[in-house]
């Protein structure tokens, strides 16, 4: 490499500074920090393909299964099966996104770059945040819909299939009649009462879906600010959405009915249901969202607190 | 100007800088030294609002670094050159900074060019080697234009022609006067760019003083004579004020006269030289001597020391 001198290279003059730096150039670049690592693309490209391949291939699973037993259409949740996996495993991938946005800054000592540019820590935190909050929120939203769609569109044909502009009507049970088995011909069955599932139900376990997974990506944040290292905050998050609710299945059930609503993960049991009068020992899905709403803002609180207050 | 006063940092139970005062005079070159552990890297950091002063207090330009409205053009640091994510390009990467101070764009490419690295500047700084790491982080302290430039060991591990761009690009920003805080546990590395020296020890201020003054204090000039008739000599040059002592080799050590002088008196009184040689102390011992007592982690049995080295370019 030749060496140089700054006499070979001539800068050109700064204009003028007025102002201070502040929130609006924190924002630019951190957007360029997401878009400018790999990890962000295979990331949501994870998240996306998963999400709407599986509900695609969910979907074309219970229309033949439809095909071959009419009579389990009774009570399908279309909607359901198609934002399950988005759901399940998406806060998961989404995790990733929220913990690495702040903790890869650690791993790798950028942080101190950062915070060396920019010395205002909450005004860092907060461009962070909504940068994060606005990317994720928009790919969640997206992939939350598309899964849907392509949910639907493999199911249709099934006659359970669900809408997003015009009410649906589906047989809620199916009762099977007479003798079912090797000579006697497919069992006969009747459909008993109706589950009429609105448009604007629909709509509102897409978004919220979305909604749910963006809140993993918060809660990931703020566990990450906290923790400050990738595989312990993803491991805390992980922890926090799956694990617990494994062990809160060992407590006696008195116990754990009435703790489970209090976890972040609940909400996705009922945000996601189109059909039925939900879980009893939950709320319902708007109020159970803002549950895990309370944990992402205590989380990112704290993590907030701590990003300011501890040495970079 | 950068003022420290009273700084101390405690992590824990340990105090990595203790009760520091000093100041960074604009314009020049002020070389911040001590041995390894000594508390370079802590009292930067302090500086720069990375780590929270247990007591005391900094300001650059009587301001607190995180009140400055453009950090960025008020002040460059570079404290570690590999602290930047490695999947991310050259160029990107410089920007990502650049926004956070609404610097505009064609600075990035700018200072890529003034460093060397346009050609790479598309690239991951995962490939980078140190050196190129290095000019990397040094592209980025340029890109506000700063009156101040903080450099925590930027020649460690480098490979010579490193080490002579990064001292050659020093002085060319001290030459454009602006002030440049540069630390490093090697007198040596000061010798040549220095204006100002600042050396602490264990967290301590052990001395603040002009480069000038430094090597004044440091020559503490001696001429060593080797002679057959050494008792001769020795009557000869008491005689005429200066003192004298012994070497564990047998040379004489003489101190208050110079060569000439000792050469003439010796043809004079009709004494046979063997050896005349002018010693001075380099500034590397003067400094190592003025740290001596404050090394953290010290090698339980050092070699026989050194009784004279002969001066390095001094």
């Amino acid at each position: 490499m030749a060496t140089l001198t700054t006499a070979d290279v001539q800068l050109s003059a700064l204009p003028p500074a007025t102002g201070h730096a502040g929130l609006r150039g924190v924002i630019a670049s951190e957007f360029t920090k997401l878009r400018s690592v790999r990890s962000t693309y295979w990331t949501f490209a994870a998240l996306v393909i998963l999400s709407v391949g599986v509900a695609a291939l969910i979907g074309f699973g219970v229309a033949s299964n439809i095909h071959n037993n009419p009579q389990n259409a009774a009570g399908t949740d279309a909607t359901q099966l198609s934002l399950g996996v988005f759901f399940e495993l998406g806060q998961l991938i989404i995790a990733v996104i929220g913990a690495m946005i702040i903790t890869s800054e650690y791993s790798n000592g950028m942080i101190r770059t950062s915070l060396t540019a920019m010395p205002r820590r909450g005004t860092v935190f907060l461009g962070k945040l909504i940068v994060l909050t606005s990317v994720t929120l928009v790919v969640s939203m997206v992939t939350s819909f598309l899964a849907f769609f392509a949910g639907q569109a493999a199911l249709s044909g099934s006659g359970v299939a669900a809408s997003l502009f015009h009410s649906t009507t589906i047989p809620a049970n199916a009762l099977v009649n007479g003798p079912n088995g090797p000579g006697s011909g497919p069992p006969s069955f009747t459909f008993q009462g109706t589950d009429v599932i609105t448009a604007g139900h629909v709509l509102s376990a897409v978004v919220g879906t979305a909604l749910f997974v963006t809140l993993a990506a918060l809660i990931a944040f703020g566990l990450g600010s906290i923790i400050r290292h990738t595989a312990g905050a993803i491991t805390s998050a992980i922890g926090l959405m799956f694990v617990l609710s494994i062990i809160i299945q060992l407590l006696p059930d008195t116990w754990r009915w009435d703790i489970m609503r209090f976890f972040p993960d609940a909400a996705g049991r009922v945000i996601s249901v189109t059909i039925g009068s939900g879980n009893q020992h939950l709320w319902s899905a708007w109020p159970q969202l803002l549950v895990t709403v309370i944990w992402a803002a205590v989380l990112v609180g704290v993590g907030g607190y701590l990003f300011r207050k501890r040495d970079a | 100007m950068i003022e420290v006063r009273g700084l101390t940092k405690r992590y824990g139970a340990k105090v990595a800088v203790d009760d520091l005062t000093f100041s960074i005079e604009s314009g020049q070159v002020t070389g911040f030294l001590g041995p390894n552990g000594a508390g370079k890297t802590t009292t930067m950091r302090c500086i720069l609002g990375l780590d929270y002063p247990t007591k005391g207090s900094i300001t650059v330009d009587g301001k607190v670094y995180g009140d400055l409205a453009y950090p960025m053009r008020e002040v460059g640091a570079l404290l570690e050159a590999k602290a930047v994510h490695g999947g991310r390009s050259a160029y990107n990467h410089l920007l990502c900074l650049a926004q956070t101070n609404s610097l505009p764009r064609r600075r990035v490419g700018e200072v890529l060019e003034l460093v060397g690295l346009s050609d790479v500047a598309k690239k991951r700084s995962k490939g980078f080697s140190l050196g190129m790491s290095q000019r990397l982080g040094i592209a980025a302290t340029l890109l506000g234009d700063p009156k101040v430039l903080m450099f925590d060991e930027p020649v460690n591990g480098l490979d010579p022609e490193g080490i002579l761009w990064i001292r050659n690009l020093m002085k060319a920003l001290a030459a454009e006067g602006r002030t440049v805080f540069v630390s490093s546990h090697l007198m040596s590395e000061m010798e040549n760019t220095a204006d100002h020296l600042i050396v602490i020890g264990r967290g301590r201020l052990i001395a603040a003083s002009s480069m000038k003054d430094f090597v004044a204090s440091a020559s503490g000039a001696s001429v060593r004579v080797r002679t057959p008739s050494a008792d001769q000599l020795v009557r000869a040059v008491t005689a005429k004020g200066a003192t004298t002592s012994t070497d564990d080799d047998g040379a004489i050590e003489v101190r208050g006269m110079s060569t000439e002088q000792i050469g003439d008196l010796a043809f004079s009184e009709g004494i046979r030289l063997h050896e005349l040689t002018q010693v001075r102390a380099s500034l590397e011992e003067a400094f190592m001597e003025l740290t001596a007592d404050s090394v953290e982690y010290r090698a339980d049995a050092p070699g026989p020391h050194a009784t004279t080295t002969i001066g390095s370019g001094v």
